[in-house]
């Protein structure tokens, strides 16, 4: 995925004179996660900028070169680190253009490594995508896998409206279950891994059913996606599993026409549950599908608490937790 | 408790029913400070970040190396545009009383700031202003019936009643909106001022925040992002001693001045009379040669002083001595200017009533032309459907789906 998400931001650097990187570490460095190695050797520094640790004064500045013309890619180093500049992503960034009667505006991407799953702690595991999904202005993203992210990323860029692309890092190098005792599979193994070289789209707005089922919905996206699929076989349970890979837009159509042919639902998040993303899926499906279900809805999350470093398996979501809530929707009578 | 706590606690020279004392304030003699080469490097040229430079001397004269030589002409329409803000200002003010605006904040003898600033750089040069910096929007020539519709939130409204009173933007006048958060807007300035030297243009970023503005992190952002980048910006702190009822010492005044921030950045910092027109031209002419020639950033500390209420939501007789202003040793930025250009010969007493009455005139014709696209109460309304657009450039599914509820429910 690291591979699939460089090749989006060099296709983009290399098509569009308006796009710059910004980042801390980003430049010289390639990244702590080498998601932007080589670009700023093959862009120069002038496109592809080392910035100081300040994550207020990088959306700031991505703001006023948004305002300028330019069409600024910013990452911050990990979703943990994105608050010192939440005033200015609310206040500021999603709000510009409605504020401005669409006069102003900043096509802004954050690009930002979320979730758990790699003995980061509570500083370097949140997945906090819920608390800017709730903001009005702002596109909120996450991939499941190397073929979308960079077909959402470059879409990303070129989106006029500010988008926020959470990268789960634990899918960084390749698929995962939830099983973190098996050996680790690569994405070159992985169909999903095999990533088209050219320019590439993936429209936000639109979720992936990857893979069709008769008998339960798992609404999911991000790290869940193969952790839903992988308990999902090992009930031999029919299930259809909905990638949503952007929650806003969200693609409400595709989700109420699964669940309205299943008639059980299963929502599921690697982040906290109280008030979480899930919170909007049960709410969409209890409004659009109500008369078609035959259960009430399930929800599988991280707990409410902050990640553990040392119980980091007992925190995840992983294939016990969705097991247990497909059993719990496929037994209501 | 320590009866005797040592710690320091700033406090205002004077509350109400105190004797005004300004002695705190720094003033250097008018043409006193010398002038450096603009491309004097920022930790060569520290002095003039506690100086003060001041051009018009107590004799309404002009002197000293920072006398810009401005022709009679100029400094006559810098005249007109402060004294148009200041009686825009007065009438939207009373207009706010009689309950016809929800919200107004004047710029009460802060005039030159905006005026000479705005008048020292260039149409494209991009404004990222506070929201007591109506002067730039006047010098910048956007029409007063603009300004008046965005009060009022009517049909011709910029925002589309999106926004409070005050909070104006101009896109073709090079003017950034304005927000409600303090000082968001000035690490803003510096990632404009990056995009345009990374585009190789020629234009700078400008900048205002207010002392007390200073002591949020964006001040810090934007401090650090253009020392670092050395973009070509101007960031301009109005210090005008009073952050509604708190006084400058809680913004970190009383040890050093804001423009000392400067050097501490590796940015030049130059402090200036704010109520000297000329001073605060020919400083601002100079950071702006400096930007453009690739000599970097530079904060300017402007020392004023906010002679009305923060805003129509505030009385000040509540929290600073009731005639403050009188004894503030730096005047009033229009009558000095008046004094000076009299003092060439080139107006008269007599000319200012005139032109007082002409530009009373105009404001009052402004506000009936404006009030003719609506009103808080009275006359066309925006429609309410408007709420949902922009929000992102093409509205998505969800919002469509509100807006046809919220008609449902209005109809």
């Amino acid at each position: 995925m690291i591979q699939a998400l460089n090749s989006a931001m060099d296709i983009m650097l290399g098509r569009d004179p308006s796009v710059v990187l910004m980042g801390e570490d980003i430049g010289y460095f390639g990244g702590v996660f080498r998601t932007t190695e080589g670009l700023q050797r093959k862009y120069g520094e002038h496109r592809v900028l080392d910035t100081p640790i300040a994550e207020g004064g990088i959306i700031a500045a991505a703001i006023g070169m948004g305002v300028n013309g330019l069409r600024p890619v910013a990452e911050i180093q990990f979703a943990d680190y994105i608050y010192p500049g939440f005033d200015q992503i609310v206040s500021e960034l999603a709000r510009l253009r409605h504020r401005t009667a669409g006069e102003f505006f900043a096509p802004v991407t954050i690009r930002t490594p979320c979730g758990g799953g790699i003995r980061g702690g509570q500083t370097h595991s949140q997945s906090p995508e819920g608390i800017f999904t709730h903001v009005s202005g702002l596109k909120v993203v996450m991939p499941s896998n190397p073929r979308d992210a960079k077909g959402l990323l470059i879409t990303s860029i070129e989106d006029d409206d500010p988008v926020v692309f959470f990268e789960p890092k634990r899918l960084y190098n390749g698929p995962f279950d939830g099983d973190p005792t098996k050996p680790a599979v690569p994405w070159s193994a992985h169909p999903k891994g095999q990533v088209d070289e050219g320019y590439y789209t993936v429209p936000l707005g639109l979720a992936d059913v990857v893979r069709s089922g008769s008998q339960v919905t798992i609404i999911t996206y991000g790290t869940m996606v193969f952790v839903a699929l992988a308990a999902a076989a090992a009930l031999k349970v029919d299930a259809e599993i909905v990638d949503l890979r952007s929650l806003v837009p969200l693609d409400v159509d595709t989700i109420c026409r699964s669940v309205k042919k299943t008639g059980r639902c299963v929502v599921a998040h690697e982040a906290t549950r109280f008030a979480g993303f899930g919170a909007e899926i049960v709410s969409v499906v209890q409004e659009e599908c109500f008369w078609d279900l035959e259960a009430p809805i399930q929800r599988v999350t991280g707990w409410d608490t902050p990640y553990p470093h040392a119980f980091e398996w007992e925190y995840f979501p992983g294939q016990a937790r969705v097991a247990s809530a497909i059993k719990a929707v496929m037994e209501s009578a | 408790m320590n009866k005797h706590s040592r710690l320091h606690l700033p406090r205002a020279p004077a509350r109400p029913g105190e004797k005004p004392d300004f002695s705190y304030v720094q003033i250097s003699p008018a043409g006193a400070v010398r002038r450096p080469d603009v491309n004097a490097r920022a930790r060569d040229i520290e002095a003039l970040a506690v100086e003060m430079v001041r051009v018009l001397d107590d004799a309404d004269d002009a002197v000293g190396p920072w006398h810009p030589h401005l022709d009679p002409a100029e400094l006559q329409v810098g005249l007109r545009h402060m004294l148009l803000t200041r009686i825009y200002d007065e009438r939207m003010q009373r207009t706010q009383r009689a309950g016809k605006i929800s919200f107004y904040i004047r710029s009460l003898g802060e005039e030159a700031v905006s005026v000479a600033q705005c008048m020292a750089l260039r149409p494209g040069d991009m404004l990222f202003p506070s929201y007591r910096n109506q002067g730039l929007q006047i010098a910048r020539g956007i029409a007063l019936v603009d300004l008046m519709c965005q009060l009022l939130s009517n049909t011709r409204d910029m925002c589309k009643g999106r926004q409070l009173p005050v909070m104006y933007h101009s896109k073709a006048g090079n003017i950034f909106s304005i927000s409600g958060n303090l000082a968001t807007q000035f690490p803003q300035a510096v990632g404009w001022a990056m995009a345009a030297a990374i585009k190789g243009e020629d234009h700078l970023a400008a900048s205002w925040i207010g002392e007390g503005s200073s002591a949020t992190a964006d001040f810090h952002h934007a401090l650090l992002f253009a020392s670092v980048y050395q973009a070509p910006v101007i960031l301009n702190v109005v210090n005008n001693q009073w952050a509604i009822s708190t006084f400058q010492g809680y913004a970190g005044g009383e040890q050093r001045s804001f423009a000392a921030r400067g050097p501490g950045y590796g940015i030049a910092g130059i402090r200036v009379d704010g109520n000297d027109f000329l001073a605060v031209y020919a400083v601002t002419q100079w950071a702006a040669l400096r930007a453009r020639t690739g000599a970097g950033p530079t904060l300017i500390e402007l020392v004023t002083y906010r002679a009305a209420a923060h805003s129509t939501s505030d009385d000040p007789a509540r929290y600073r001595a009731k005639d403050d202003q009188e004894h503030w040793p730096l005047g009033d930025p229009i009558e000095r200017l008046k004094r000076h250009l009299i003092k060439l010969g080139e107006w008269s007493e007599e000319r200012h009533r005139a032109l007082t009455g002409e530009l009373q005139a105009l404001v009052g014709a402004s506000w009936q032309e404006a009030v003719t696209y609506g009103t808080l109460n009275e006359g066309p309304k925006l429609d309410p459907d408007l709420m949902f657009e922009d929000v992102f450039k093409e509205m998505p599914p969800h919002l469509k789906r509100q807006r046809a509820l919220m008609r449902l429910e209005r109809s």
